[in-house]
């Protein structure tokens, strides 16, 4: 048996010649950069883009209109791509330089009780804020798994007369602004006991946590297959038992990776969290008693104080924030792919 | 002589197929029933409950609180006291539409550039770099934005004032450059665009490869297959996706509250100082507002759910009637 050939795919030599045109064009950019008043590698890349399509086109200038536009096309798509990706690994760049700074040994085990925002980077850190953000995002995920993945088996099991409502009703609330979840609870939860609290910050970012458990867990209670299903009613299975023994039990690492996408939605939501549970420079562990700190309005507060070390302080707090996102995510691809291993 | 009866005189009736759910089922059915209805029962309480409590407002500021540009006063006895949204309501829709109008074309771009120039295994790296992209907390672009975009911004936006100036919508009445609606639109354009990007190579990823294939037979090269098949086929999705970052550019609250410089005012001259949306109006306001003002907040709150809400549903539908044709 012979293996396909792809005669219309580029050889190495040819894509060698491609990225050598590349670099002739940035040099060229460069060089025209420096001999006026722009500035900058910002400036060079705005040169270089029309410069490297222009050179393309050239190129394939005796090959006809229609390699002519594909030349073009390819380089503005290409420079797009890159030009949309810098500003992302941008800000992954800079919060880890720039976090760095704040990270000592006692960073994760003090709080800022007797550590005023604007004192030396080695006193005080987030331990209150982790433990606020922690708190809140388990009680938000033990509010809205549940409603969530029962969302998800009314759409993919039950299949009644609401489902298209169900499904267009999750899809337009994850498009509610989370400050608008934090109004909410504030206007009843916040204005009813006359408090900001935890639990209030729990509420709101469980609203915001739902939709996305709902999907993701709609996404993969439809990967299992109706086979599997018939088999348990065909044993004399009921609906119930054939649901909470055969098709939660088959999707279990799928459910596990709705809810920590979900975790990592909320986790940095800050908005709603001004209005319901404040901030508070001490640590607590409990949800009703007052204001409580987290990642995402310590980095606010810093920032908001202005002053270079709280600065500092909250480039630290972001690191650990963007971190932790990270984490979760790697776990969520991590759970899945060995999913489909099996 | 005895007769015997035929089959057809003994009363021969087709049984009925009953199946009676078993009251376990019932009971399953009712809880999974309500479970799902709950995101119904928390939209429809989110919707009364913020126009409840901003109902005072829209009763004493009548049309005026969408219209009217001042916010002043604290509602106390004496004190002329008014409310208008409509400076922030510009302010979201200027914001918004700088962000769509510069990470669309990037996006549709970005999204080609993955779905039809990459290897399998590269393209699955970007599809995570993507998600990843979309779930850095708002937070953290905007002090990203702040330190590191506003600066280099300010001086394009220099360049093009002093380029496109004679233009109204890049005139500036006055030297100021900081924190304005273009800057603040760029960082949501960054926060948006990942968004925008895998809708729509989500829909690319769909376009049939037998006419893409039909493309290249009929002598066309890559881009003629773009031009003439993937980008027709998903238009609908790239028109869903842009909403829906827009829905979500229009609610953005701290990167909005961090990058630019609220002031209350209707800003067109996007290169030019201060702008604002009423989220970030809210979160601004909210702090050190009397009982009569934060009702007025809770019913500015409204009305960003409600314009959201439509913007969202709209998107949705069409990235539905996108994906059933596609089916």
């Amino acid at each position: 048996m012979t293996t396909p050939q792809k005669p219309w795919k580029k050889s190495v030599g040819l894509r060698l010649l491609d990225g050598g045109f590349a670099v002739l064009g940035l040099t060229l950019s460069g060089l025209v950069v420096l001999t006026s008043p722009m500035a900058g590698p910002e400036a060079v890349g705005f040169v270089a883009i029309p410069v490297i399509a222009i050179i393309n086109f050239l190129r394939v200038f005796r090959e006809g209109a229609t390699a002519r536009m594909n030349a073009l096309a390819t380089t503005l798509i290409m420079s797009a791509f890159l030009f949309l990706i810098t500003p992302w690994l941008s800000v992954m760049g800079t919060v880890v330089s720039r976090g760095r700074a704040a990270i000592y040994s006692g960073f994760f085990t003090h709080d800022m009780r007797i550590t005023p925002p604007k004192s030396a980077l080695d006193m005080g850190g987030i331990k209150h804020a982790i433990i606020g953000t922690v708190i809140m995002v388990l009680l938000a995920s033990i509010i809205s798994v549940p409603l969530g993945i029962l969302s998800g088996v009314y759409v993919t099991e039950i299949r009644g007369r609401f489902t298209g409502l169900v499904r267009f009703i999750t899809q337009a609330m994850s498009g509610v602004p989370s400050i608008v979840a934090g109004l909410f609870v504030y206007s009843t939860f916040v204005l009813f006991f006359e408090s900001y609290s935890g639990i209030a910050g729990a509420i709101s970012l469980a609203i915001l946590m739902i939709p996305t458990v709902a999907r993701t867990s709609e996404e993969v209670l439809k990967l299992v297959s109706e086979d599997l299903r018939f088999a348990g009613y065909a044993l004399g299975s009921t609906q119930s038992r054939n649901v909470f023994k055969v098709v939660l039990p088959t999707v279990r690492s799928g459910l596990v990776t709705s809810a920590v996408l979900g975790v990592a939605r909320v986790a940095g939501e800050t908005a709603p969290l001004l209005m319901t549970a404040q901030y508070f420079i001490a640590s607590k562990t409990n949800p009703f008693d007052g204001p409580i700190a987290s990642l995402p309005t310590y980095i606010f507060n810093m920032f908001q104080t202005g002053n270079r070390n709280s600065v500092d302080r909250a480039w630290g707090a972001a690191l650990v924030l963007l971190g932790l996102v990270f984490v979760l995510f790697t776990f969520a691809r991590v759970v899945t792919s060995a999913r489909r291993r099996r | 002589m005895r007769v015997w009866g035929t089959v057809s005189d003994v009363a021969v009736q087709r049984r009925e197929l009953k199946f009676k759910k078993p009251g376990i089922d019932r009971f399953f059915h009712f809880v999974v029933t309500t479970g799902a209805l709950v995101s119904l029962l928390v939209l429809g309480l989110i919707a009364v409950f913020l126009f409840l409590r901003g109902f005072q407002i829209f009763k004493d500021m009548g049309l005026s609180f969408i219209t009217g540009s001042l916010w002043e006063g604290t509602g106390a006895p004496g004190e002329p006291t008014t409310y208008g949204i409509a400076p922030m309501l510009v302010g979201s829709i200027v914001l918004s539409l700088v962000a769509v109008v510069i990470a669309l074309p990037l996006s549709v771009a970005a999204a080609l550039f993955i779905e039809f120039y990459t290897a399998p295994r590269l393209k699955k790296f970007l599809v995570s770099l993507l998600d990843l992209a979309a779930a850095i907390p708002s937070v953290i672009y905007g002090l990203w934005g702040f330190f590191i975009l506003a600066p280099r911004a300010t001086e394009w936006a220099i360049s093009l004032n002093h380029l496109f100036g004679w233009f109204p919508l890049f005139h500036v009445p006055a030297p100021f450059f900081d924190g304005s609606p273009f800057i603040g639109g760029m960082v949501l354009a960054v926060m948006i665009a990942p968004i925008i990007t895998s809708v729509a190579r989500e829909v690319f990823s769909q376009t049939p490869p037998d006419q893409i294939s039909a493309a290249h037979a009929l002598g066309g090269r890559k881009w003629s297959a773009i031009r003439y098949v993937a980008l027709p086929f998903g238009r609908s999705g790239i028109i869903g996706g842009a909403m829906l970052g827009l829905g979500r550019a229009l609610g953005e609250t701290v990167a909005i509250y961090l990058v630019v410089n609220i002031a209350f005012k209707t800003n067109l001259n996007i290169l030019f100082t201060g702008s604002g949306n009423i989220a970030s109006m809210i979160a601004l306001k909210f702090g050190e507002a009397s009982q009569y003002e934060v009702k007025a907040l809770l019913a500015a709150g409204f009305v960003l759910f409600a314009f959201t809400l439509a913007v969202n549903m709209f998107a949705t539908y069409i990235v539905n009637l996108s994906k059933r044709k596609s089916a």
